[in-house]
């Protein structure tokens, strides 16, 4: 594969470009699931190809193929500088790249157990387990579980003498309970909704998951929520679990970041951003208690977007994000660094495989947790009144990414420092700054998690990519609740 | 690209490698092109060629895919042995049933009728260069400068290529071109929106489409705030079809069965108003896909509600079978296969996914436009578009979201400003009980949904339940 990445990339050479690289891409993928005791899919796939980027005439040009013949890349080095061409006709600017030492690195993610070495017997075995767990829970009316592994190996050479081979791997998995009686369908799922938990590790990311010892709890709370009461409406207290305050910042802080949200490149579909550039460094984003990084290093742990180079060569960093309070960086990529005179890319360019153009996307964006020892029975220990939220179950936010709207699965109300009755439906709503202005506490070290959101879409045509977000619970003071039931 | 030829070649080479009762090869190619704009330049410029093969093999109830893209012989022998690897290994399933033969997949269901779908292949849309694309962009930058607005948007096109084999004789293929232009203008405290996209390139007009986004980033600039609460609303096509979208999921004999579904114990019941028609036809003029769906059954028409009524769900081989089998079979109308099967082995069996909105004017040049609808509102919110629309409660059908790129206060008859965005908590049941007028149906396509042919719908009580700042 390498071979062929080496001769798109000459053939770019010969034809005026100020810039090539090229990215050939070998992507291996396993996804198994079950429904009601019965293996639900099990596929395999495998995607090779090679994607060539050129910049020609000020502009960019991209053209990629899953054809490997050396005619084949020939034409698609052709079409990526024709394309480029075309480009020009309507620009305004050159594109201008921060500059960066072209690398030479060879680097996998860290695991114990490659998940393909796996028998999927082992894999069926466990999933089918989990779904009897659940289904054994009267009142259950569907189970499902999943489970699903990814190999992207990629080879990336530039015009600038980049050489980068790198191997990925993400694991992830899950299960969640149905229970429909009356007029009602309610749902638990375990580690997290909508595919589970996921990170850039191997098969001991099932294995510690846990997923047999949960999965009988998560059919019981199921069927238990049709006796709960409805979430009241109005202005609470809130602690959200560390899951849904992951999903909390993917939406209101790591899609605002993205510094080509905020240039104006995503506003026909992903939208745009409130955080304009004169925001930067001044903005009072949250509380002193609120810190948030981007950071793709292996040091911040195995999140869905850990890696040593991101896509256009740039090795992997650590951006604060949010220091104290106030903003102080975005996400940003050598074409767009020089708009916050930055003289170097943060380092976050990403494409979904081998026929995409590589674009700006959330790394793992976390946020820090508290530096005093607080655990989530502490935290809810010291709240007085208020309300428990537990896994996401919808989410939405505008497309400046103000006012949010969230779901969960569960709740329970917090009464006198004591977790006490369950409750249905629950939701919360709010605009971005006051909700990370009104938090109050968070937990420590001890109950904080890298959670994987598998499913992030952005750009046209949509590429859908793995983010991290590390969370512990929090504490958030005067949230509305109940908005989503409002009037219905 | 492939050719049908080439495809049975591979085909007849996939099938001497398996060992498999039977075979099923699913094809798919296509030849991919987008020209991406904002700030109005051209800022990203892509194209794409892939074709794939995806091979599912049969073992006696055992069944499971291996899909690759690469057809040399080491490639396909690999994906061979990891479909079988993956089918061996299963309890045998009493319900998959055997692939089906030519004369099967053609068959007439009860109670539904078979039609071919027309062409849609165009050359003129496959012929669309590069430099096509930036010269219709330039265009739209044009006007986009010519109202001090700032255009950002897409124009992409394509040609596809469909086809399924099995080892029981089926064979099937469906070329298709499909080109698309979708436009934001952008002003200082406003925006304006439009979509389309057709198989033919010809029945696109960029300027037009243009000229209407930009015109309403013109008039909602200086939004006011207008205080939450439920109003009647015109939504535009596009505003349809993305929150009725949401909906569609449920049509499914596989989502009654899981009792995940919002028609569960509803089907036969008047649950919308009498002036909600709603069928699933791929061959309608205005539609566009695959005459097959994913185990190579012809597509055919399934009357889904008909005067407010929910008449039946759409159903694949298997869950036919069961659904004749279950507790439910007396209460959920005509059972047959529709040819709406997802590739299989899957969780979720089947959707519609060619929906038709029907309306009964009596002449159809009286039938009501989005004007009239405006001229006859007293009091209202015109919405061009909504996003991120997200299920709130999955039998009530509540989904949330949100107004964008145009939303407009509507007094007196008139349309007389822009407003700030709301958030949405709305009941799709409560909203399509609510539908005081509707327009001819046109196809429309949104970013929420699948593309549909929709009318605008005036509807009462449509409940916002926040403002957002902008």
């Amino acid at each position: 594969m390498k071979a062929a990445a080496q001769q798109a990339l000459d053939a770019t050479s010969a034809r005026g470009v100020t810039y090539a690289d090229a990215r050939a891409v070998a992507m291996r993928n396993r996804s198994l699931s079950t429904k009601n005791g019965r293996v639900g899919h099990a596929s395999e796939s495998e995607s090779l190809g090679i994607g060539v980027r050129v910049i020609a005439d000020g502009a960019w040009g991209f053209a990629a193929s899953s054809d490997l013949s050396r005619a084949s890349l020939a034409a698609a080095a052709e079409r990526a500088v024709a394309i480029a061409r075309a480009s020009a006709r309507v620009k305004r600017e050159n594109v201008r790249l921060a500059p960066e030492a072209p690398a030479v690195a060879d680097w996998t993610t860290p695991y114990k157990v490659d998940p393909f070495s796996t028998s999927v017997e082992e894999n069926i075995d466990l999933l089918l387990k989990a779904d009897a767990e659940m289904n054994a829970v009267a009142g259950v009316t569907l189970a499902e579980t999943g489970m699903n592994f990814l190999r992207e190996e990629s080879w990336f050479l530039s015009s600038e003498g980049a050489d980068i081979h790198q191997t990925k791997y993400s694991t992830g998995g899950g299960c969640t309970a149905y229970a429909f009686a009356a007029s009602e369908i309610q749902k638990r799922s375990y580690p997290n909704s909508f595919g589970g938990q996921w990170q850039n590790r191997g098969y001991e990311q099932i294995e510690e998951m846990k997923l047999l010892e949960n999965a009988r709890r998560v059919g019981e709370e199921a069927v238990a929520l049709h006796s709960a009461e409805q979430c009241p409406e109005g202005a609470f207290t809130i602690v959200l679990d560390g899951s849904q305050l992951g999903l909390q910042i993917h939406e209101s802080v790591g899609h605002p970041i993205e510094l080509d949200r905020v240039l104006g490149m995503e506003a026909n579909f992903a939208g745009t951003s409130f955080l304009t550039l004169e925001k930067l460094g001044k903005l009072r984003y949250g509380s002193e208690i609120v810190n948030v990084v981007a950071d793709a290093r292996q040091e911040h742990g195995p999140g869905l977007g850990t890696f040593a180079y991101d896509d256009e060569g740039v090795p992997a960093q650590s951006t604060p994000i949010i220091t104290n309070g106030r903003f102080t960086g975005y996400l940003s990529s050598r074409e767009t660094a020089h708009t916050i005179n930055a003289t170097r890319s943060g380092g976050t360019l990403r494409a979904e495989g081998w026929n995409r153009l590589p674009m700006i996307r959330m790394t793992n964006v976390s946020i820090l947790p508290g530096e005093e020892p607080l655990t989530l029975e502490q935290l809810i220990a010291s709240t007085g009144d208020g309300i428990y939220m537990e896994t996401n179950k919808s989410w939405s936010i505008d497309d400046k990414r103000y006012n949010f709207q969230f779901g969960c699965e569960i709740a329970w109300e917090i009464k006198n420092g004591k977790r006490v009755r369950m409750l249905k439906n629950p939701s919360y709503s709010g605009i971005t700054t006051e909700f990370w202005n009104s938090m109050d506490a968070i937990c420590s070290r001890d109950e904080w998690t890298l959670w994987g959101t598998p499913n992030c879409g952005k750009g046209q045509p949509q590429q859908v990519v793995g983010t991290g977000h590390g969370a512990s619970p929090a504490r958030f003071r005067n949230i509305r609740v109940g908005s989503a039931y409002k009037g219905s | 690209m492939l050719t049908k030829e080439k495809a049975a070649d591979i085909f007849d080479l996939i099938c001497g490698f398996s060992s498999a009762d039977e075979v099923e090869c699913i094809f798919t190619g296509s030849r991919f092109a987008l020209t991406r704009f904002a700030n109005n330049t051209i800022h990203q410029n892509v194209e794409e060629e892939n074709s794939v093969v995806s091979i599912r093999t049969n073992f006696g109830g055992r069944t499971a895919r291996a899909t690759v893209n690469q057809f040399d012989r080491d490639s396909l022998r690999r994906a061979v042995d990891a479909s079988e690897k993956l089918a061996r290994i299963q309890v045998p399933d009493p319900d998959l049933l055997p692939m089906p033969t030519p004369a099967e997949a053609t068959a007439e269901g009860e109670g539904v009728l078979s039609t071919q779908a027309p062409s849609r292949f165009f050359e003129e849309t496959a012929a669309i260069a590069p430099a096509d694309r930036a010269e219709v962009v330039k265009g739209i930058v044009s006007i986009a400068d010519r109202h001090k607005l700032t255009a950002a948007g897409i124009y992409s096109s394509s040609e596809s290529e469909e086809g399924i084999f099995n080892s029981r004789g089926l064979a099937d293929w469906h070329r298709q071109t499909m080109a698309e232009v979708s436009i934001t203008m952008l002003g200082n405290d406003s925006s304006g929106w439009q979509k389309l996209n057709s198989p033919n390139v010809c029945l696109l007009d960029p300027t037009r489409l243009a000229d209407t986004a930009a015109q309403k980033a013109v008039d909602s600039t200086h939004p006011r705030e207008l205080a939450p609460g439920k109003y009647t609303v015109i939504l535009e096509p596009a505003a349809v079809l993305d929150i009725v979208g949401f909906m569609f999921w449920d049509y499914s004999g596989v989502a009654i069965l899981d009792q995940r579904s919002f028609l569960n114990d509803r089907i036969g019941t008047k649950l919308f108003g009498d002036n909600i028609n709603i069928a699933d036809d791929v061959t309608h003029p205005m539609q566009a896909g695959s005459p097959f769906d994913g185990e190579g059954m012809r597509r055919q028409r399934v009357q889904l509600v008909e005067n407010g009524v929910v008449k039946r769900v759409v159903y694949a081989r298997s869950t036919a079978k069961k659904m004749r089998a279950s507790e439910y079979a007396a209460k959920v109308g005509p059972i047959a296969p529709t040819g709406h099967g997802f590739p299989l082995p899957n969780e979720i069996g089947e959707m519609p996914m060619n929906i038709v909105f029907g309306t009964v004017f009596a002449t159809p040049e009286n039938a009501p436009t989005v004007e009239k609808m405006i001229a006859s509102t007293e009091r209202g919110v015109l919405v061009t578009r909504l996003w991120y629309i997200r299920e709130v409660d999955p039998y009530e059908k509540i989904v949330t979201g949100m107004t964008r790129d145009g939303t407009f206060l509507v007094e007196n008859g008139k349309v007389q400003c822009g407003l700030r965005n709301f958030r949405f908590n709305q009941s799709l049941i409560a909203l399509l009980s609510n539908v005081e007028g509707m327009s001819q149906p046109a196809r429309a396509c949104g970013e929420e949904s699948f593309d549909m042919v929709v009318p605008a719908m005036k509807v009462r009580e449509f409940n916002f339940t926040e403002v957002t700042k902008f």
